[in-house]
């Protein structure tokens, strides 16, 4: 009889994550963190927002490359189209955020993915950001988010991930609990 | 105040709730001279800071200490507080251990090798120390209850002790471990409106497959899990409580269905409205998934021991009900608000300590009891093994810590003995 080792390889270094985990322990300040994102207005409602460097291990990183976002609104809103909405940026958010979270609990529980899509929707009532109603609010009423995943995992196993992921998750915090913003003119 | 002669003792144990005495059951049953300081009366907690109705979360055939056990006619009740109160009393009694009450404790400090332990009856100084006080001697009130408006009536788990305290009308009770569905359970009952703020939380039946669940946590092992063998130690240890009562289950589907009001984590207040996280459906999800996990392992073990036959079929409970649209803010105005419980938890209390034991959030530092060379914990959540937080578990550690405890008095004393030959 043979014996087969399956190793699981979702190409998420839970060994490196968890030796970090134990150092910040060890050393929480350097656990504090700051992101930033730096944005400028193009023409119209379409913006240019770059992200770069950022803060963390107390000292100043920096990303490979510049990433650039454009931002923009629909043609139905008399714009130019020439980017996703900021709406649809924090869904990207929440889809990075939870894809990410569920590929790194896969790694650290042994458990291989094969393929993992999701689909989100945020649904609104534009009379908020337009105004026409002080009872509707501007942001997203509901977010819905539906994985679809192919993982050598029994279905418990595979919603046990998609909760843990959500429960670990930065953007779900964000978007799920108050966040205290602060927005000044130089 | 009459000066007196600072008492020296072997042993002193602070606290005379079930751990300090089950320590000191131990230390008597090997012959070591100790004292048990005790702030108020024998299990003190159990008589002044706890709600009327409260009821122990194991049945009476696991409350079990050292050398006493729950003899009545009820083994498969749970016992009430006064009964609690009266079991930790008859233990006490039964071996006639040396309790100081109404002596509060002020500063421990390390002296001469051994520990100085000042109160307000003057001091002790001994060569080991055993810290019984407890994991729940003051309530944990989040920062965000600073931010209430003044015309609301805050209470915590602490200072609660039945719905008749509460001012008509609506109230939010914050926290769905035992305690907060106790709490909303009691005062729905009453009449009142009551909204449930829910965070993480443990869901557990009473029974499953017609056995109480302390049963089977106790025969498939869970409770026996040891310190040295979990993934993530502190992690285990802040398990918040599960949602049980005495009586019977009491998850949140039972208390919606008698008309509590479900909601997310209490996450601040706000122009007069308390909002509350929209991860409530993911809460609920992780404690559904946590219970089923239970179940497949309790049923792999029934049908390991052959059990299968003689006894009804895995279960199914439904999952938990969770609103479409869970409320995110309650204008405390409009809706009522009056009153607010806070059931978020306990803590211990260790203002008194003044060893550098305590780990940058306040909790003591220790390996499985051992807090540093002849300084001992008892009664902690998680402490040895899971039945720590646990009276019955207490039992174990008690024996083991005691064995340590004896083991360092003899080494301190041969040491001694070899420095005064040398000399």
């Amino acid at each position: 009889m043979t014996v087969q080792t399956v190793i699981t390889d979702n190409g998420v270094n839970v060994e490196a994550l968890l030796v970090a985990r134990q150092a910040l322990a060890e050393a929480p300040e350097a656990a504090q963190f700051r992101w930033r994102a730096s944005c400028e207005w193009v023409r119209g409602t379409h913006s240019c927002t770059a992200v770069e460097g950022f803060y963390g291990l107390g000292e100043e990183q920096r990303h490979r490359n510049t990433f650039t976002f454009d931002a923009d609104h629909p043609e139905l809103f008399a714009s130019d189209d020439r980017g996703a909405t900021p709406v649809e940026y924090v869904l990207v958010g929440l889809a990075g955020c939870l894809t990410a979270g569920i590929a790194s609990v896969a790694q650290n529980r042994g458990i291989q993915l094969h393929s993992v899509t999701a689909v989100l929707e945020g649904s609104m009532d534009v009379q908020g950001i337009l105004g026409m109603d002080a009872d509707v609010r501007n942001g997203f009423d509901d977010v819905r988010v539906v994985f679809e995943i192919d993982a050598d995992a029994s279905r418990a196993d595979i919603e046990a991930l998609v909760a843990q992921s959500q429960k670990r998750s930065a953007v779900f915090d964000i978007i799920t609990n108050p966040t205290n913003v602060r927005v000044e003119v130089r | 105040m009459t000066v007196r002669e600072c008492p020296r003792v072997e042993v002193v144990v602070i606290g005379a709730g079930h751990a300090g005495l089950a320590m000191s059951w131990c230390l008597t049953g090997r012959g070591i001279d100790h004292v048990v300081l005790e702030r108020g009366q024998i299990a003190n907690a159990w008589r002044q800071d706890r709600w009327d109705s409260l009821r122990l979360l194991t049945p009476n055939w696991q409350c079990r200490l050292p050398g006493y056990r729950y003899s009545g006619p009820d083994p498969d009740g749970f016992m009430g507080r006064e009964e609690v109160v009266d079991f930790i009393a008859g233990y006490a009694a039964n071996f006639r251990a040396p309790v100081r009450t109404g002596v509060t404790v002020t500063a421990v400090s390390a002296f001469g090798g051994g520990y100085r332990v000042n109160t307000d009856y003057g001091p002790w100084e001994c060569r080991a120390l055993v810290i019984a006080t407890g994991a729940f001697a003051v309530p944990r009130v989040p920062a965000i209850a600073d931010r209430l408006p003044a015309t609301i009536e805050q209470y915590t788990a602490g200072n609660y002790r039945s719905p008749g305290q509460l001012c008509d009308g609506h109230v939010l009770v914050v926290g769905g471990s035992a305690t907060g569905v106790q709490l909303a359970d009691e005062i729905r009952r009453s009449g009142r409106q009551v909204t449930l703020a829910v965070g993480e939380h443990v869901r557990l039946p009473r029974c499953y497959r017609g056995r109480d669940i302390q049963w089977w946590l106790d025969a498939i092992g869970v409770l026996d899990e040891r310190h040295d063998q979990v993934d993530d130690l502190h992690r285990a240890r802040r398990v918040p409580s599960p949602q049980l009562s005495g009586a019977a289950t009491l998850d949140l589907n039972a208390l919606q269905s008698r008309g509590v009001r479900v909601v997310g984590r209490l996450a601040g207040f706000s122009d007069g409205r308390a909002q509350f996280s929209g991860g409530l459906r993911n809460h609920c999800a992780l404690a559904d998934l946590k219970m089923n996990r239970l179940f497949r392992r309790i049923d792999q073990w029934a049908q390991a021991h052959g059990m299968d036959n003689n006894l009804p079929p895995p279960e199914d409970f439904p999952a938990t009900r969770v609103d479409d649209n869970p409320l995110l803010t309650l204008d405390l105005h409009r809706q009522g608000l009056r009153s607010l419980v806070w059931a978020t938890g306990f803590r211990p209390d260790y203002s008194w300590l003044r060893v550098p034991v305590l780990d940058r959030k306040g909790n003591l530092r220790h390996h499985g009891g051992v807090v540093a060379p002849g300084l001992y914990a008892l009664g902690l959540p998680f402490m040895r093994r899971r039945s720590s937080s646990f009276i019955h578990g207490t039992a174990n550690d008690a024996r083991e810590l005691c064995a340590h405890l004896v083991d360092y008095l003899e080494s301190e004393y041969r040491r001694s003995n070899f420095a005064v030959s040398m000399a």
